[in-house]
């Protein structure tokens, strides 16, 4: 048990009418691993989530999860599967309280044990000041944290998480991580999809999804040192300008303004872009400073992903 | 094993919400107060009292018997005296009356002539339901036209079983209240499980382990609890209001009851997994009310309809809940005697809740 991976995805396909969702996905992850979804809206990572915990059913390919076949065994492991949606999905007419008990009966936690879990889980989330108020009337990190001890009260092996940090402030999305890997830490397997290139950074490893492909894989940092592009960065007082006369080069991938700074990544493959760049500017006499950088994970993004030019 | 955990959970979220959406939990016992009420007193299907003139060109003693007589029977009222039967028609005419009655000057010779008419009806016959009555009135004038003497028109009186002073409340309370429970019934269970989808909050519950009869049965339950409660309402009322006594036992109203409110609650989960949203379900709730209204014998005597009508009148709950409920109030029959309409309400539950279950899938597509 403990050498299977914790999903284990085949040639993946889904479609919506002639919309291909998720196309020929395969991916595994490891027991107690956190793994990222990263991509743009609608590079279906909901669509390849909803196939993975078996709420949808794929077209094509084979899902394998905690070593089950999905859909088919679906019923077997869904007390060990926890899978926050997208949207706030628990009762908003009723409690905190109220919203952690009906979960609690519905996971089949008995007796003492679901007080106690109960407690436990509104502690540990800092909503136990909350437990008798409408969930309706949550503040988003409230929300959040609810839908967090929600989605755990039950112990589950494997969480599904949908964009968990989408409506919250910077500071409950740190708190939010800290506690994924706390829980990570005790041996969950984590799937988080998310767009924040900074939330994705910390994953384990991660998937950088696009049209519903999965154009990247692997741990961030090598991602980053592997990136299929090299990153040049452009210093200007006139980055607009420069930007549009660099916009004429077919050979430069993709632009990005950062302040009073360029991000151009050009093919690997380029003969001396710094010297090609230098020289184009200063045809249209811009003062500029150009260097190779360092790639970040945005860079990889955009890199694998093919949004040219800013 | 957990089953009974699981629905348990499911019923008392259910009833919390409801408790909590106030607007909807006043309809809980608002509805059948309100429509019991307004069918309790605006619909009256006695027709009595039809304004009546009299042309009496007799004037013997036993003409004005007559007149008494008709007086008397509460089917006329009579509000004038005319001269003649062109006064009448002129009546009928404008709507002034609903019923002429004349007698002419040669009705005591005419009463011993067996060839001959007496009295002559005019009878305004824009409403059916009122020929339908006012040719109560014939019967006796017919008694007199036969010869005897007036006094023994009672001689052919008609006998009226079961509901002997012939009143409708006690025809119509018990139907209304089948109409109000498949009205709130059938809402109340197809907008439960749409409303969560429309929030949300289905895709939670389907990724849990919760079974899908446990689901439905969840969904069931509380509503069962409600459905009687409004059945008690309904009945209270006809009675504190309308007079409606129950003949039969109260178990086997609320066996009835019970039986009924099951298999429309069914039929509401049934819709609930064909709406896509609270518009549709709301749009087929009516879409099932209606020819329930019409075909199930509330509206129009079941025997009078076509026998296509009928056939669609026996596939409705509501049909075989009003023959109950009619035999348990109006004639106090043992509700186990009537076996057929026992067997298909709880066809009915059965057959809806499994294609429910059926029907709802635990997945998104
Ligand atoms: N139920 C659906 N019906 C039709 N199209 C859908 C449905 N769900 C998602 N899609 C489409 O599938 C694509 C992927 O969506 P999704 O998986 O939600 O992306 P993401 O979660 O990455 O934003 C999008 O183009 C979206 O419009
Ligand atoms: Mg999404």
């Amino acid at each position: 048990m403990v050498s299977n991976p914790a999903i284990l995805a085949k040639g993946l396909t889904h479609k919506f009418g002639k919309l291909v969702a998720v196309n020929h996905v395969s991916l595994q992850i490891e027991t107690g691993e956190i793994y990222g979804f990263l991509g743009p809206n609608g590079s279906g990572k909901s669509t390849t989530i909803r196939l993975l915990c078996g709420l949808l059913h794929a077209l094509e390919g084979q899902v394998e999860v905690l070593g089950y076949n999905m859909p088919q065994d679906a019923d077997k492991i869904r007390g060990q599967l926890g899978y926050m949606t997208q949207k706030f999905s628990l009762y908003e007419d009723l409690t905190v309280r109220e919203n952690l008990d009906f979960l609690a009966r519905v996971y089949s936690i008995r007796g003492k044990l679901r007080s106690t879990r109960i407690l436990r889980a509104l502690e540990k989330y800092q909503i136990a000041d909350r437990q008798k108020q409408f969930v309706g009337t949550l503040s988003g990190g409230q929300k959040q944290r609810l839908a967090l001890a929600a989605v755990t009260l039950h112990e589950p092996r494997l969480l599904l998480l949908d964009e968990p940090t989408s409506s919250v402030d910077p500071q409950s999305r740190r708190e939010f991580w800290a506690d994924l890997f706390e829980l990570a830490a005790q041996g969950t397997t984590i799937l988080v999809s998310t767009h924040y290139m900074d939330e994705a950074e910390r994953c384990h490893r991660l998937a950088i999804l696009d049209h519903g492909n999965l154009v990247a894989e692997g741990p961030p940092q090598t991602l980053i040192d592997d990136i299929d592009a090299i990153v040049i960065r452009v210093d200007t007082d006139r980055p607009a300008v420069a930007q549009k006369c660099l916009q004429q080069l077919n050979w430069i991938r993709s632009i990005a303004q950062l302040g009073k700074r360029l991000h151009v990544l050009v093919d690997k493959t380029a003969t001396a872009p710094v010297q090609a760049i230098l020289a184009e500017l200063q045809q249209h006499r811009i003062d500029a400073k150009v260097t190779v950088a360092i790639a970040s994970l945005e860079d990889v993004f955009v890199a694998a992903t093919g949004y040219r030019k800013g | 094993m957990s089953a009974p955990g699981r629905i348990f959970a499911i019923t008392s979220k259910e009833l919390k919400q409801l408790y909590r959406d106030r607007p909807s939990f006043i309809m809980v016992a608002g509805i059948p107060l309100f429509m019991i009420i307004l069918f309790g007193y605006a619909i009256n299907l006695d027709v009595r009292n039809l304004s009546a003139a009299v042309a009496n060109q007799s004037g013997s003693e036993l003409s004005y018997q007559l007149v008494d007589e008709l007086q008397a029977s509460q089917i006329v009222h009579i509000t004038r005296n005319v001269q003649d039967e062109l006064e009448l028609v002129k009546l009928l005419d404008t709507g002034k009356i609903k019923v002429g009655i004349f007698i002419p000057a040669d009705f005591e010779r005419r009463i011993t002539d067996k060839s001959r008419n007496a009295v002559q009806i005019m009878i305004d016959g824009s409403d059916p339901s009122i020929t339908r009555v006012a040719r109560n009135i014939t019967n006796l004038s017919f008694s007199a036209h036969t010869g005897q003497a007036v006094s023994q028109v009672g001689f052919f009186a008609t006998r009226v079983y079961y509901n002997p002073e012939s009143r409708s409340a006690m025809f119509i309370v018990p139907a209304v209240s089948g109409v109000i429970l498949q009205l709130t019934m059938v809402l109340f269970t197809a907008i439960a499980i749409v409303r969560e989808r429309e929030r949300g909050n289905m895709e939670m519950l389907i990724s849990t382990p919760i079974k899908r009869y446990e689901l439905m049965i969840g969904k069931i339950l509380p509503f069962i609890i409600i459905g009687l409660i409004q059945a008690s309402i309904i009945f209270l009322t006809g009675f504190l209001l309308f007079d409606v006594y129950v003949q039969g036992t109260l178990l086997d109203l609320y066996t009835a009851a019970l039986l009924f409110i099951s298999a429309v609650l069914a039929l509401g989960l049934l819709i609930s997994t064909i709406a896509k949203n609270q518009f549709q379900a709301m749009q087929m709730t009516l879409f099932t009310l209606l020819p329930s209204i019409f075909l199930s014998g509330y509206m129009f005597p079941f025997d009078g309809m076509p026998q296509t009508a009928q056939w669609i009148g026996r596939m409705l709950p509501l049909t075989h809940y009003i023959a109950l409920i009619r035999g348990i109030v109006l004639r106090g029959v043992a509700i186990r005697e009537l076996p057929d309409h026992i067997h298909a309400l709880m066809g009915f539950f059965v057959v809806f809740l499994l294609i429910a279950i059926l029907r709802f899938k635990k997945q998104l597509d």
